[in-house]
């Protein structure tokens, strides 16, 4: 009793309570003058390009609001067959992504911090190198008599070049190669962190290794492995030079439709409402991930 | 029965050899007739609580208890009604829907333990089970494991650093130093009978003053000492002095005591007992303990004032070393 007592003056005021919120507050208003350069800078060039975007795509080319550039792309085939390319491609290539980056991850997760270090250079050393270099480096190896297919017809396993490039499968290959680190890296992150006592109580419980693998293992990894794969496919999605160059005009992108709606069309509005839509895309995308990684977490802990 | 030793005295590691983790250079294990050293982990049916629980986190309670019985292929509703009753056994009825980060430490080592058990293993293998609990609950815990140990009759091999864990859970507790498995016996022959110095410093408090022993006589100083026991072979040699073995009376010692006069150094108030540092009349620091109830009478002993010690011969126990 003396003790609470003491917090309240005569009149019930509370003891210091003006100052310390009044501290409260100048903290917080401190905090956000610290904060303001990267509001501003994500509002100039995050918030009032895409508004701009945004509002362009409803606008026609006398200025007048209009639904056309939308109703386009919903009735003309051509467009949802880009769309579905574009996804379906995405797809494959973070399926594939996740088939050769998964036991890379785990390998990695696996080795002594020195070693992991050097294998991870070797993932990480393309990923610096640019975009544009290696893709056309895929370029060279895999064309008609490019060195892929010169040895493929010299060990005479094949008796006529393969068609590598120019095509999905050069596309495939390519997106695939420049993928793989976005899905290896939050992959790995998440696999360190797994303690190796859950699989040494699984074995002990009685679980052989493969078992323990896919009933342990597995399910702990989900979380990185979802990340990767989100921040694989949402980066497919976009993808425009390696289907460019690699492609060889046979696969369209959205990017690719973008790049020529700004050339064909008078307005920049039928280019707009092509990002909007993809944009919305990759924001659905993103939420539901972000919601299932969420209800994932809570149930890890 | 406990493996009990200071850190990297290699209890973990045996513990891990026998549950299948590390692979020993040679040697042999066996369990009952079997041997299994060459057996890999899942293979040994050997039950194990890791020292932090490592109770699966995407699975529920219950989940993580049926585990091992799910891969043993056991059927649905037997599977129900073991876990429903190992859960019985460490008091966690009605828990087995819960989430695992929605138990507090001492049921999570309870979780830990129900698991290790269900699938009915030949020994169970406990790794510092209680050094994540507070040390109220702790107290508890080493209590609890004991009675479901005497009910359950299995095996138990406990690793720990804290020797009253030990002294507390096993009928029988084993001290390694460095490798080596020192004394092997009963919590009472170990504290009233350690084989040698580490022994009787690790367990319990202990201080020592070094004597001689000549021609089957223990001699401290001058003072030929009363023993029960055989003394150790001519040479120098330590007595152990137990803190709470030491008689400080008012009343007359009588003969079968041996007598000691020192100074009081220190005396510290510890609630259930003053911890009393003396320096003996030979020079020695030791340590002696007055229980609360005899308080009392007698006051706490100011420091500088003289005081007389006795020790049964009974509990005067002498071990190999000399002193350092």
């Amino acid at each position: 009793m003396t003790m609470a007592a003491g917090l309240w003056h005569k009149d019930q005021v509370l003891l210091n309570g003006a100052a310390l919120e009044a501290d409260r507050r100048r903290e917080n208003r401190q905090l956000l003058m610290l904060c303001s350069p990267g509001i501003l800078l994500a509002f100039f060039l995050l918030c009032l390009p895409i508004g701009w975007l945004f509002w362009f795509s409803f606008i026609d080319a006398g200025g007048s609001p209009t639904f056309e550039h939308y109703s386009r792309i919903w009735n003309e085939g051509a467009y949802i067959q880009i769309f579905i390319v574009t996804f379906e491609t995405s797809a494959l290539v973070t399926a594939i992504c996740v088939l050769l980056g998964y036991p890379l991850a785990y390998c990695l997760s696996q080795m002594s911090q020195k070693w992991s270090g050097i294998v991870m250079l070797g993932v990480l050393v393309p990923f610096w190198t640019s975009l544009l270099v290696r893709t056309y480096a895929w370029l060279v190896l895999l064309q008609r008599r490019g060195i892929v297919n010169t040895l493929l017809v010299d060990s005479g396993l094949v008796h006529q070049p393969l068609p590598l490039v120019n095509n999905l499968t050069g596309t495939i290959i390519g997106m695939v190669h420049i993928m793989v680190p976005f899905l290896v890296l939050p992959l790995y992150a998440s696999m360190r962190s797994i303690d190796g006592t859950y699989l040494r109580a699984a074995a002990n419980l009685g679980a052989s290794p493969v078992k323990a693998f896919w009933q342990i293992y597995l399910p702990l990894s989900l979380p990185g492995l979802i990340a990767g794969l989100v921040l694989t496919f949402i980066l497919c999605l976009g993808f425009y030079i390696t289907p460019a160059i690699l492609g060889g005009g046979r696969v369209q992108f959205i990017a690719q439709r973008i790049e020529t709606s700004v050339h064909l069309f008078p307005t920049w509005g039928p280019a707009s409402a092509l990002g909007v839509v993809l944009l919305a895309f990759t924001l659905a995308i993103l939420v539901l991930s972000q919601l299932l990684l969420s209800r994932w977490r809570r149930r890890l802990g | 029965m406990t493996l009990l030793g200071p850190s990297g005295s290699g209890k973990t590691t045996l513990l891990m050899t026998i549950a299948g983790f590390a692979r020993p250079s040679g040697g042999s294990i066996s369990i009952g007739d079997t041997e299994v050293v060459r057996l890999p982990p899942h293979k040994r049916e050997i039950g194990m609580v890791f020292q932090n629980y490592a109770l699966f986190p995407h699975m529920s309670v219950g989940d993580n208890i049926g585990y091992p019985l799910r891969l043993r292929k056991t059927a649905k509703g037997e599977i129900a009604a073991r876990v429903e009753h190992v859960l019985e056994l460490v008091q966690l009825e009605g828990y087995g829907s819960r989430r695992v980060d929605q138990l507090s430490g001492g049921q999570r080592q309870r979780v830990a333990l129900a698991r290790a058990i269900v699938f009915e293993p030949r020994i169970l293998l406990m790794d510092e089970p209680l050094s994540a609990l507070d040390k109220q609950l702790r107290e508890r815990m080493q209590i609890e494991i004991r009675r479901l140990h005497d009910r359950l009759g299995m095996t138990t091999i406990a690793v720990t650093h804290d020797q009253r864990e030990a002294l507390t859970m096993s009928d029988r507790v084993a001290v390694l130093e460095r490798g080596r498995l020192i004394q092997f016996d009963t919590p009472r022959q170990l504290y009233e009978r350690p084989i040698n110095r580490f022994v009787a410093e690790f367990i319990g408090e202990s201080s020592f003053v070094p004597v001689t022993v000549d021609r089957g006589t223990a001699l401290y100083g001058d003072m030929k000492l009363q023993i029960t026991e055989t003394p150790p072979p001519d040479g120098p040699a330590l007595l152990l002095l137990r803190p709470e073995k030491l008689i400080l009376s008012s009343r007359p010692l009588g003969r079968e005591v041996n007598r000691f006069d020192g100074v009081v150094e220190d005396a510290v108030f510890q609630g259930e007992s003053v911890l009393l540092t003396i320096i003996l009349a030979g020079g020695h620091e030791i340590q002696a303990r007055i229980p609360n109830r005899q308080l009392d009478c007698r006051g706490i002993p100011v420091a500088g004032s003289a005081i007389e010690l006795g020790l049964a011969a009974e509990d005067a126990l002498l071990v190999p070393g000399d002193a350092s």
